[in-house]
């Protein structure tokens, strides 16, 4: 077995430095790795480029890389919900690059799965499209798309083993399967770490392969961002 | 007299099919979930990766791991499934899912949507509105027939930065069901309870077909 455990958040991220690409999985801030944000925070690394379906909400999730100034380039699906970066956006401190959520899930896939680049019908006609290549399949406009390439991505499983394997709890799943799988480096926090036998290889979700370094968070808020429940009676 | 977001809802309903896998969007859309009539099988698909999606949770019983896309918490309901974002789009660009309901800014009279920005205003994203009406085959739009300052949303072509090109096949506003034909326009089928013809037409900016008697919608 290749051991893949790390001590902590901080060790995990120990060799980022200013300028990378980094991903950071989550949808919302459902799923997200808050302890390596809140590692990548303290280390105090710079213009980094970010890529998320999200940006995080004032105070919480990649608000609080967003706070520090730490990000340069912001490339999501949606980034409501959070003022600083609306300020930001809007004085032009930060760059935002934003892609149709199917596209931004199928370029991390791809860049995980060895494709370079792939054809998409989405955003045929809109300026998702300007001056990127078309070609018809079946008689469909599609457009050519590019694999991501990032130095590190980040995320967040419900379990994982010293070997790297990970399982995902619910819809906390969504982008950090496909992110693990994009990074050059990828590092996953668990919210528990278990002994390589402990879980069952038919339901790995993702393949130790993809994962470089793996710890248990030492600390998970889980904050809900929309409440929404039925009255008890 | 003009239907509210919940007549808009129950009329969209009345579109879905038994074994149907259907993804509704933010707004009105969600909507519909309340108005499924009875004695079919519907399964929703959020797109941040569930299929199966069940109700709001009870009080007490929200799950921070378990969200619909618009980031609210809900249920699973028996049957239900998980899966990552790649799968998710992957299911609706190959038409897995069978009908798509979203809300609009602007239609035009040939299908193009424009949902998503508007210039000089806080853009927040697309989100997975451009994957969805560039895949879906069966694409209704559920929207109020005018903005706010009473001018028309359903156009000869749109105003604002598209969402999609081609793709709306029916809208269910406060006023009115139009059919999208890309050949002759927006087709007139039904009304609201109350509603007369003229008020449509004179909402409508696009081309508009009214042929024969045009039915009022029941409401169950």
């Amino acid at each position: 077995m290749i051991r893949k455990v790390v001590p902590n958040a901080q060790a995990a991220v120990e060799d980022i430095q200013d300028g990378m690409t980094l991903m950071f999985g989550g949808f919302g801030l459902c799923g997200i790795p808050e302890n390596s944000i809140a590692a990548v925070r303290a280390k105090g690394v710079k213009d980094l480029t970010c890529i998320s379906n999200n940006a995080g909400v004032d105070g919480f999730g990649l608000g609080l890389l967003l706070e520090t100034r730490q990000i340069k380039k912001m490339i999501s699906s949606y980034v409501g919900e959070n003022d600083e970066f609306e300020r930001q956006m809007l004085s032009g401190e930060l760059e935002v690059e934003l892609i149709p959520q199917g596209t931004l899930a199928e370029r991390c896939r791809a860049a995980g799965a060895g494709i370079p680049a792939f054809y998409t019908p989405a955003g045929f006609g809109t300026e998702v499209a300007e001056g990127k290549e078309v070609r018809h399949f079946h008689g469909k406009p599609h457009i050519l798309e590019h694999a991501f390439d990032a130095q590190f991505a980040f995320v967040k499983a419900w379990k994982g083993d010293e070997a790297g394997n990970l399982v995902f709890k619910g819809t906390a799943r969504n982008f950090n399967p496909m992110m693990a799988m994009a990074g050059r480096i990828t590092v996953a926090e668990v919210e528990e770490l278990v002994p390589a036998g402990s879980l069952d290889p038919n339901h790995i979700h993702v393949p130790g392969i993809f994962v470089h370094r793996i710890y248990q968070g030492a600390h998970f808020e889980k904050r809900i961002e929309q409440r929404t429940v039925r009255p008890r009676v | 007299m003009a239907l509210d977001k919940n007549g808009i809802a129950q009329r969209i309903a009345q579109e879905l099919r038994d074994g149907w896998y259907v993804n509704l969007g933010i707004g009105i859309p969600t909507l519909v979930a309340n108005y499924i009539p009875e004695g079919i099988d519907i399964e929703f698909q959020s797109e941040n990766g569930i299929l199966g999606m069940g109700p709001f949770p009870w009080e007490g019983d929200e799950d921070a791991d378990l969200i619909n896309a618009g980031k609210q918490t809900i249920t699973a309901l028996h049957g239900a499934s998980y899966f990552d974002s790649a799968t998710s789009f992957g299911m609706i660009r190959a038409k897995k899912v069978q009908l798509t309901v979203l809300g609009a800014m602007e239609v035009s009279e040939t299908g193009d949507i424009a949902n998503w920005k508007i210039p000089g205003k806080m853009v927040k994203g697309m989100g997975g509105a451009m994957d969805l009406v560039a895949s879906a085959e069966n694409i209704i739009v559920a929207m109020q027939h005018t903005n706010r300052a009473g001018e028309s949303k359903v156009l000869p072509a749109c105003t604002l930065p598209l969402t999609g090109v081609g793709c709306v096949k029916k809208i269910v506003t406060d006023l009115a069901v139009l059919d999208v034909d890309p050949e002759r326009g927006f087709v007139l089928l039904e009304r609201a309870p109350g509603v007369t013809v003229e008020e449509i037409i004179a909402k409508t900016a696009g081309r508009l077909v009214v042929e024969g008697e045009i039915p009022e919608m029941v409401l169950g």
